[in-house]
């Protein structure tokens, strides 16, 4: 157990135990690890609370995606919990809202970096739901099903992601 | 509503919290390890991302040889997964954390990260409202769920040997500093 109490892990041994965490979902939900999918249910739930405004029987309607609280959806939550566990054993945790590299282009505004991060939240989430899956569900979970969808999200978003961020950012000196 | 068993809840919740603790002690919650791999100034995102997909592939294959599982293959559709992962691309240069990263880094205590996922809800509601609209466009060029040994007609072996190889390359010829 003191290997929890570490801070940072070689990236090896984490791809490894994503890996084979990977192998222990499928054989036991059946699933592959993602992320997005339970925010798009619960955004049909809370949709549901303004039907009219949220356009959300129209999509029920065209849709087999449905509101739901399952496997999937415990399984974004506990990773906020596994972070958090993590985190904390290890004195890891913090709590600053501006980074280095985003201050050096943006400044040190909170607003700002606010601002930037929940468009770019929506984005991605729009994004993501476009495509069915994210880092996660396309860029591990996809690829190493050798799925083709996944073999042309992942350098699309990789690509995107270096040219928009060196766009940002690339002047900002490390 | 569709509510799993407690069960299968507690379940996906242990397994997210073995993902979200490896994660974290990979450090790829962290913005400047993210943006780092973004600008290619560094390399961790990436060697996790490589490790994860090889060592995956072949333990997922076998089982669903076996009979232990099935694939879950989203479908490629043309429409749907170009721009996509290019909205993705840009959202994430603009957040510096991808979906998983972002509940890690919420974890950790990050509070940009929460304003992230609120705008990923929002961006879901977004996605909610447009989806009538969108549907025929999003399901234009559909070649359905199809993996590349399908597309090709060949066994996934030699896929799942070659990712595999291609990850130790990669490895052996960009060792860490």
């Amino acid at each position: 157990m003191n290997a929890f109490f570490q801070r940072s892990w070689s990236p090896y041994a984490v791809g490894a135990g994503i890996g084979g965490l990977s192998w222990f979902s499928f054989a036991t939900a059946n699933k592959p690890l993602g992320i997005t999918t339970p925010f798009e249910s619960t955004a049909a739930r809370l949709g549901q609370l303004a039907p009219r405004t949220s356009g959300v029987n129209a999509y029920l309607v065209k849709n087999d995606e449905v509101p739901r609280l399952d496997w999937e959806w415990a399984l974004a939550a506990g990773v906020l919990l596994g972070s958090a566990i993590s985190a904390n054993a290890s004195g890891d945790s913090d709590h600053g809202s501006v980074p280095r590299t985003w201050a050096r282009a943006f400044g040190p505004s909170q607003a700002k970096r606010f601002a930037g991060a929940f468009i770019g939240g929506a984005m991605m989430m729009f994004g993501a739901r476009m495509a069915k899956g994210c880092t996660s569900g396309h860029g591990i979970s996809g690829t190493l099903q050798l799925a083709a969808s996944s073999w042309v999200f992942a350098p699309i978003m990789a690509i995107t992601g270096g040219l928009v961020s060196r766009k940002l950012f690339g002047k900002a000196r490390k | 509503m569709i509510v799993d068993s407690p069960f299968k809840l507690v379940l996906g919740l242990g397994t997210g919290a073995m993902f979200g603790a490896l994660l974290q002690k990979g450090q790829v919650g962290k913005y400047e390890v993210i943006l780092d791999q973004l600008l290619l100034r560094e390399g961790r995102v990436l060697r996790t991302m490589g490790t994860a997909i090889a060592v995956g592939s072949v333990g997922v294959h076998a089982l669903a040889r076996a009979g232990y599982t099935q694939l879950q293959i989203k479908p490629l559709r043309l429409g749907s997964v170009i721009p996509g992962a290019a909205l993705f691309g840009t959202g994430l240069a603009l957040l510096g954390y991808c979906p998983g990263t972002t509940l890690t880094a919420i974890g950790e205590g990050r509070r940009d990260a929460t304003v992230g996922a609120l705008g990923m809800l929002t961006g879901a509601l977004l996605y909610v409202r447009a989806y009538p609209t969108l549907k025929p466009a999003l399901e234009a060029g559909d070649f359905g769920k199809v993996t590349l040994p399908q597309a090709t007609r060949t066994s996934p072996w030699p896929w799942v040997a070659a990712l595999g190889a291609a990850v130790l390359a990669g490895t052996l010829a960009f060792r860490e500093r």
